[in-house]
């Protein structure tokens, strides 16, 4: 099989293609819509092959104040990419006196998985919150097309998922169903993905700002749950 | 200009002993020569218009446009010299495209004045150009609509976003005016070109700021401000050259287009009856008369 | 045979065996020939006395996982050509721009009669798809594909009917009736039973057409694994587009299942 195809089952990503040696997000990511914004997700596995290189991995990355992504793939690369669109987010925030949309970052993300697709191993989500477009939810897959959705989900645990979102997806949910299904779905993709595991971290963006959650799993993903004092970075 | 002829005014790259650079003044009488053009910004559009003088009875009728269009929203009229003004135009369409390049969206109209004033200033700081002999309204409608993002595929969800403020209008009709020096503001309505002090004063009794007045209203006041502009030179002929942006729910569906050929002289006709009232009041003219060989 | 994306500007490995890359440089020049992720399958139109009806599925697959649902792969150009995308996404995307970028150089050169909701659109779908199949044939000849297969549907200069496709060699074909993917091998033959040839084509009704594409998109339905029943539909003629983007797959036929058991010597 060539290096960068995906496997027949579709999902899992030719390991041939990271580097040697390369530490990989074997990841479950994903964001959804919500009443009033949009909620993160994600667990905090990194491995180097079978080991895990970092347990309590934040795989969730703010690119402006109210536009975070979720990372997928290869840590190096995602990073990289998130470190560019910051810095396009922050000069158009200051040239254009006006804070960017959700659109203007999943576009700039796509130019670059896109452009950059043969060089790069990224699965990002991009979800953002603006008072005029409210929260949304971009899914920018490996080959580099940009999908808008009502809920995203990602990494190589959404696959084992896939039943258990669409059975409990609703819209127009209220933020504390909203992070019951995120807590709900995550904690199913860690039980099945061999590569997913940790603490499940989220951020839930609306009108208030930024917002992290924390969930672990010795106490069964039950909290400590939000997290005070801690808005942004 | 008590400095001219003392060779402070030969390049670009030297100021005059009091601060001031002759290239750029002298570019500013390029466009004092140049036909009137005018920007009014309405409550839902923005309407602009050129007094074309006619050069010559070998000149096609209608050929020529000197209006033009910038991504599909904007629309540029330029005073002055219009090679300068061709290579303004280029040079917007560029910017124009590489912000769509890297956005995926149309470039907002303040962005694009913002870079144009920048470039224009750019030719008055270098020994090597000389400035743009220029003066260009530029105005836009900048969709209310939320944008997607240019080729993105799906939906979202059902019932819409989450979360959303009310009262987050945004877009709208925006106008302004970029100087040979560089130098640009934002105006309700905007004038340049030989006839810009009439039209200026005309502009001012629209109360534009009070922002009532409605594109249709517009399109007739400007078709009048031209003909009123054009009564310092008579004896010359002129077309008038007329375009709109209009709201999305607008007649041009937020497209900048030209004013169609009927509103367009249904607008000359009233002008033409304003100006022949106006001078039947001072002497009996021979007024109207221009009015004829302008048809197409 | 394979129909997936993936196969698609490879010689077959049936007739010439697997690609050997063993005495490629490993570390040569940059290798820009990628393969298709995110993929749409058939796009299927067929031409009809005054127009052409052109369809899609709404599904953009990921591998074998039906990823996408909602994502449209019919894009109407102007008043007179609509263009169909097989393959992958992203470059449909990208095609997208492309053309956004066309058409408005196009309005800069001819902004036509203001006003006109009519507006002949100068760019017709011949020229369309000329200017396609240059992007498409430069771009495999800089050894970076787009991935695609693209049927461009619409009306030529003389508002005749115009079909043809160009895939992502360049290569260019036109028929009656067309289809990518695996619709080139099921759906056609269904169209071709409906119209022949072009003598046929212009005799056919638009009813006529539209019924039996929609009866092509049900058999891809029920054996393209990489279908699904939702799609959109487009059809092209003289006095504008009509496209519909979230048409369900109708008058499927499944029940006689329940006359089928076991596999040869279970009755019941």
């Amino acid at each position: 099989m060539q290096t960068g195809c995906i496997s027949e089952d579709g999902i899992h990503v030719d390991m041939n293609h990271l580097k040697k040696g390369e530490v990989n997000l074997g990841t479950s990511i994903m964001a959804i819509n919500f009443r009033d914004g949009v909620i993160l997700g994600a667990d905090s596995r990194t491995t180097t092959g079978a080991y895990i290189a970092n347990r309590v991995t934040d795989k969730l990355t703010k690119v402006h104040d109210t536009i975070w992504c979720c990372r997928s793939g290869s840590a190096a690369d995602t990073q990289a990419v998130a470190d560019i669109v910051q810095y396009h987010l922050g000069m158009y925030g200051i040239t254009n006196d006006e804070a960017p949309t959700t659109q203007t970052a999943a576009a700039i993300f796509q130019e670059l998985c896109y452009e950059n697709k043969n060089a790069l191993s990224a699965g990002m989500i991009i979800a953002g919150y603006d008072p005029r477009h409210g929260g949304q939810v971009y899914s920018i897959p490996l080959g580099g097309s940009l999908h808008k959705q009502s809920y995203a989900i990602g990494g190589s645990g959404s696959t084992y998922i896939y039943g258990y979102c669409d059975a409990n997806w609703r819209e127009d949910m209220s933020e504390a169903d909203g992070i019951a299904f995120v807590r709900g779905a995550l904690a199913e993709a860690i039980k099945w993905d061999g590569s997913s595991g940790g603490v499940i971290r989220m951020v839930v963006l609306t009108d208030r700002g930024a917002e992290r959650h924390l969930y672990l799993p010795d106490v069964g993903y039950e909290g400590p749950g939000r997290q005070p004092g801690v808005v942004g970075e | 200009m008590t400095s001219i002829g003392t060779g402070y005014d030969l390049s670009n790259s030297v100021f005059s002993p009091d601060g001031r650079n002759f290239q750029v003044e002298y570019a500013m009488k390029a466009v004092e020569n140049g036909g009137t053009a005018i920007g009014i910004r309405c409550k839902d559009g923005v309407v602009f218009a050129m007094e074309k003088l006619v050069v010559s009875k070998l000149v096609k009728p209608g050929a020529n446009k000197k209006i033009s269009t910038v991504d599909k929203n904007i629309g540029i009229v330029c005073s002055g010299l219009m090679p300068d003004g061709r290579h303004f135009v280029s040079r917007a369409r560029d910017e124009a495209a590489s912000w769509r390049g890297l956005y995926k969206a149309p470039i907002p109209t303040s962005a694009l004045a913002n870079r144009m004033g920048s470039y224009v200033q750019a030719y008055t700081l270098y020994s090597s150009v000389r400035p743009f002999g220029l003066t260009s309204i530029l105005g836009g409608w900048d969709s209310e609509a939320e944008l997607p993002v240019d080729g993105q595929v799906g939906s979202g969800p059902k019932v819409g976003a989450g979360g959303k403020k009310e009262g987050q209008k945004r877009g709208g009709p925006f106008l302004y005016m970029i100087e040979p020096s560089g130098l640009y503001w934002g105006y309700y309505g905007a004038a340049t070109g030989k006839g810009r002090q009439s039209a200026k004063s005309e502009l001012e009794k629209l109360n534009l700021s009070e922002g009532d007045i409605t594109l249709e209203q517009g399109v007739k006041e400007a078709a009048r401000i031209i003909y009123v502009a054009h009564e310092d030179s008579k004896d010359k002929d002129f077309e008038l050259e007329m375009s709109w942006v209009s709201s999305l729910d607008g007649p041009t569906k937020g497209r900048h287009e030209e004013v169609p050929k009927a509103l367009r002289e249904e607008a000359e006709a009233l002008a033409k009856k304003v100006i022949e009232g106006e001078d039947d009041d001072d002497e009996e003219a021979e007024g109207g008369a221009t009015g004829d060989q302008m048809e197409e | 045979m394979n129909h997936l994306p993936q196969a698609w500007g490879r010689p077959r490995d049936d007739v010439y065996g697997a690609y050997n890359a063993s005495f490629l440089p490993q570390d040569g020049p940059k290798q820009h020939t990628q393969s298709p992720i995110v993929t749409g399958t058939s796009v299927v139109a067929m031409k009809f006395k005054d127009g052409v009806v052109v369809a899609a599925d709404n599904l953009a697959s990921y591998g074998s996982l039906a990823r996408f649902t909602d994502v449209k792969r019919l894009r109407q150009f102007n008043t007179r050509a609509v263009l169909g995308f097989g393959g992958d996404v992203s470059d449909m995307q990208h095609l997208d721009r492309l053309l956004t970028s066309l058409s408005l150089r196009e309005n800069y050169a001819d902004p036509g009669s203001s006003g006109d909701e009519t507006d002949t659109a100068s760019l017709d779908a011949k020229n369309l798809h000329t200017y396609l199949s240059k992007v498409m044939y430069k771009r495999r000849t800089d050894f970076n594909p787009l991935w695609n297969h693209i049927l461009v549907a619409g009306l030529d200069d003389a508002d005749k009917p115009f079909l043809a496709s160009v895939d992502l060699l360049g290569t260019t074909f036109s028929a009656p009736s067309l289809a990518t993917g695996f619709g080139a091998h099921l759906a056609v033959p269904i169209l071709r039973r409906v119209a022949p040839d072009e003598a046929a084509a212009e005799t056919l009704s638009m009813d006529d057409a539209v019924n039996a594409v929609k009866e092509a998109m049900k058999v891809l339905f029920y054996r393209d694994a990489r279908s699904l029943d939702k799609y959109s539909i487009a059809v092209i003629r003289k006095d504008g587009v009509q496209l519909k983007e979230d048409e369900k797959l109708e008058g499927q036929s499944w029940a006689f299942a329940e006359t089928i058991r076991g596999y040869g010597t279970q009755i019941h």
